[in-house]
């Protein structure tokens, strides 16, 4: 099989396509400026917080297009819950540990009511995104509490400025960044191979081998162009380790797992997954009560970057994760969607804010262009199905 | 013969891979009532469908002739202005709407701007009362009983100003009583003038109320019996409705070894779930034996359907009582987890609406209802799951590129195949399979039955829920006859005829 269809790879890749696109337009439209080291590290801390909500967006939007409107609030109310216990003087760790714990328990209370009761998700959800609003402003008093805590900032990135230390104090360039880069790019290569050569041997079909080499020389390039410019910035910022851990885990999760086929045989047909003997309402309720868990890591980082936790912050950031998993491929039926769809969905729609500031657009025609954005995804999304029958 | 007011001429109708008319005609005279009857899938409801516009013209050919013109129908609508008007099986009623909503819905009176409201309800009272309906047209539909709601839909029809009324079994989900008082009101409009076109599975009814009957079977038309000259007696209807010749459609099967009883149910009883005073499976007691094909034969809404998903683990209904043994064991299953680890499978009728994900490739639809022999700690190997796949795309004869491929790009044939193929993967004992042949062609059901003389000669047992007769008669070891959630019969496989299961039900 050594074919290579190029309508079927636009077909594919067609969001990648378009990101490579509007980036080469902002390129002109910036002179260059868009891809300068310092841009393209803003361009990943400042959206730290949509790749991880858009992950576990994702998944409730894969049980059937059902979302959680909630988690701008909850990422708040998390945000609060931490900053108020650091003031405090209390553990960091036990910090942490509880603001995970009360982002697990916040999603399985919304879980429970969608899973167990039918409560519709977008209601039950709509309910969350006011309550935890309004709980956000009693733990924090209505006040912004700053956090001062350095190991909390330098772990989750904090102060906008937080970077893995170089070892090797390059001159130049960062060398741990530039090193982790190209580690980055062997493991990548060797996994690469290592499971086509193992699947060829098993006789297996593969895909073409064109089109197999290609993608290895593209990936391992960008990798090493994103690592480069970041060396040559600061280095690597601790927010993106935490990107990249969740990115992979649930990649992993969501295609190797059998909770994670669940997600998609329950947005795909409810019925026959229910009589193929899977309780769906677990599946629900995980969906859910996981999307807490992550909005809690979102929360983390988020007042971790802006070293204080403020009663309005989190506004929206539902709206870039849904926006980002449908501009993703996700459809708005359920059933099909991918976790790293979902993050060059976010990766789209951080460029084209980061490059309609850098130009200087009006603020108001930056939302008019991200909103066309999507509804064009999503057009391209309903009539390329259409297609096909 | 009097004034002809419609005729059909030559109509056939293909549908990708079937042909569901062949040369039909059809000809109804002006006032009289003309029953059409045929076994379930003989094309009836196609023909009605041709007729009212739902298929427009150009997607079948021959002549709609009616009135003395030659007609082309593009939409309902187009029939409707015509005095055309059908009446579904299922009531389409919207519950929480009044009477008088329901019946101008689609056809407002008032000006275009604002509907008006009181010359709604003061025309449909109106209809209401023709049809012998004292509610008023402002009661929710919700809060009258079916039978009424079946006069509701036939006082829709007459405020559309209906000349040919056509009801699409329009006595399958009433009483006895509400039944009479329908067809006595058909009768009664036929004295008026009106021409009405009846579909009917209940042969009392049809030779009660019609003038003329038109038997049709496999999509085409076999004869037409006029009251007034021909014998119209039940038996003579059946005659034409299963007259068909049996050719060797069915693969033998070879010294099967019939063994114990594999499983059994003893006085079942299921109540439907919403309405839960209503019994949907009455009494039924059962078994099935190792290496046996037992085939459940009966009209549709026989509960036969709800008879076995209320098995499978109370995939259906309330109040489910009665014994279930399985290997001479009773068992009581909490769910379909528990069913499938008992060794029951039940595979659906409705393949693309509860059996399949047609947005997942082949081999992720095999492995559904039995990952956990591909996983270790909830990790898919996907190695295995590959194989597993192409295993069974081999045993089954899959045509298909891969099993890479999204099962909703197969053919129905395939489709089933790959159900086939995921039930068969969880290693049941005993499979029901329900209507395991429907809707695909003559081929893909001869491999079908093939894997099913493989399963009982692998010492399987084989429940097969079938409406089309002969595939009944030329499959099943024995026979049991289900009607309006009771067992009416049950009969050897070698003894039973097509005459003796229609007489069966009918006579019930």
């Amino acid at each position: 099989m050594v074919s290579f269809n190029l309508s079927e790879v636009i077909k594919k890749y067609t969001m990648v396509i378009a990101l490579v696109i509007i980036i080469g337009i902002f390129y002109v439209g910036t002179h260059g400026t868009i891809l300068l080291p310092q841009n393209i590290n803003n361009l990943l801390s400042q959206n730290a917080y949509v790749f991880i909500l858009a992950t576990g967006m994702l998944l409730c939007i894969l049980t059937g297009g059902n979302i959680d409107l909630s988690v701008g609030s909850v990422v708040c109310f998390i945000g609060g819950i931490g900053a108020v216990m650091m003031s405090k003087g209390m553990n960091v760790w036990f910090t942490v540990l509880v603001m995970l714990l009360v982002g697990v328990a916040v999603g399985a209370w919304q879980a429970f009511w969608v899973a167990y009761v039918n409560v519709p998700p977008f209601i039950a959800t709509l309910a969350g995104m006011y309550a935890f609003r309004g709980l956000s402003n009693v733990v924090l008093n209505g006040y912004a509490v700053s956090i001062t805590n350095t190991t909390y900032l330098n772990v989750f990135g904090g102060g906008a400025d937080c970077y893995i230390p170089d070892f090797f104090h390059g001159a130049k360039l960062n060398t741990t960044c530039m090193l982790a880069g190209i580690i980055a790019v062997a493991i990548y290569v060797i996994v690469s191979l290592r499971n086509r050569i193992a699947a060829s041997r098993k006789g297996y079909a593969t895909t073409s081998a064109v089109g197999f080499y290609l993608k290895l020389v593209i990936i391992s390039a960008v990798i090493l162009f994103v690592t480069y410019k970041l060396a040559g910035y600061k280095g690597i910022p601790t927010s993106l380790i935490w990107i990249i851990i969740v990115v992979l885990a649930y990649h992993y999760f969501t295609t190797k797992t059998t909770m994670g086929r669940y997600l998609y045989a329950v947005g795909g047909n409810e019925k026959a997954t229910q009589l193929s003997g899977i309780n769906t309402k677990k599946v629900y309720f995980f969906a859910y009560t996981n999307m807490g868990f992550l909005t809690a890591l979102a929360g983390i980082l988020t007042v971790a970057r802006a070293a204080s936790a403020q009663p309005t912050y989190g506004m929206f950031y539902e709206m870039d994760a849904i926006g980002a998993c449908f501009i993703g491929g996700a459809s708005a039926y359920g059933g099909t969607g991918s976790v790293f769809g979902a993050i060059i969905g976010a990766l789209l729609m951080g460029v084209i804010n980061q490059g309609m500031s850098i130009m200087g657009v009006d603020a108001n025609y930056q939302k008019v262009v991200k909103g066309l954005v999507l509804l064009l995804a999503v057009i391209f999304d309903v009539v390329s199905k259409r297609e096909k029958k | 013969m009097g004034n002809i007011l419609l005729e059909m001429k030559n109509i056939t109708k293909e549908f990708p891979g079937v042909k569901a008319l062949d040369n039909v005609n059809l000809k109804v005279e002006q006032g009289e009532i003309h029953a059409l009857v045929g076994e379930n899938g003989a094309g009836k409801s196609t023909l009605m469908n041709v007729l009212s516009g739902i298929y427009p013209f150009g997607s079948y050919t021959g002549d709609i002739v009616y009135n003395g013109e030659v007609c082309q129908f593009q939409k309902i609508k187009d029939s409707e202005e015509k005095g055309i008007v059908i009446i579904h099986q299922e009531l389409a009623l919207i519950p929480y709407m009044s009477i008088g909503e329901n019946m101008f819905l689609g056809n407002e009176q008032g000006r275009k701007s604002a509907i008006d409201w009181d010359k709604t309800y003061a025309e449909a009272d109106k209809f209401l009362k023709m049809v012998g309906l004292t509610e008023s047209s402002r009661t929710l539909i919700k809060d009258i009983g079916v039978g009424k709601q079946q006069l509701v839909e036939i006082a829709k029809a007459l405020a559309k100003h209906a000349k040919l009324l056509i009801l699409d079994e329009p006595t399958s989900s009433l009483n006895e009583t509400d039944s009479k008082a329908l067809l006595d009101l058909l009768l009664k409009f036929k004295q008026e003038g009106m021409t009405s076109i009846i579909i009917s599975h209940k042969l009392n009814e049809v030779s009660y109320v019609a003038d003329h009957i038109t038997v049709i079977r496999d999509g085409s038309t076999i004869e037409t019996l006029d009251k007034t000259v021909d014998d119209i007696s039940e038996d003579r209807i059946i005659k034409g409705m299963v007259g068909r010749e049996m050719t060797d459609r069915f693969p033998k099967r070879h010294n099967v070894a019939i063994g114990d009883i594999a499983m059994e149910v003893k006085d079942w009883t299921v109540y439907h779930p919403q309405f839960a005073e209503r019994k949907v499976v009455d009494g039924v007691s059962m078994n099935v034996r190792k290496g046996e094909v037992v085939g459940i034969a009966g009209l549709m809404g026989a509960g036969r359907t709800e008879l076995a998903m209320s098995i499978f683990g109370k995939a259906y209904g309330t109040n489910i009582s009665g014994q279930l043994i399985l290997n001479g064991e009773e068992v009581k299953l909490k769910n379909i987890k528990d069913a499938i680890k008992h060794k029951i499978a039940y595979v659906t009728e409705d393949r693309k609406g509860n059996g399949l994900v047609l947005t997942n490739p082949i081999k992720i639809n095999t492995t559904l209802a039995n990952l956990s022999e591909i996983c270790s700690k909830h990790v898919i190997d996907q190695d295995k799951e590959y194989q597993v796949a192409e295993e069974y795309r081999d045993k089954l004869k899959t045509k298909c590129p891969s099993v890479e491929q999204n099962v909703g790009n197969l053919s129905g044939g395939n489709q089933q195949k790959v159900l086939l193929a995921k039930w068969m993967f969880a290693d049941p004992d005993v499979l029901i399979l329900d209507e395991p042949t429907r809707g695909i062609d003559v081929g893909a059901k001869y491999e079908i039955y093939c894997i099913i003389n493989d399963l009982v000669a692998a010492g399987k047992s084989v429940i097969m829920i079938s409406s089309e007769l002969p595939e009944v008669l030329g499959m099943s070891d024995r026979i049991y006859v289900m009607n309006e959630g009771k067992m009416v019969g049950e009969m050897a496989g070698a003894e039973a005829s097509q005459e003796s299961i229609m007489s069966c039900i009918l006579k019930s």
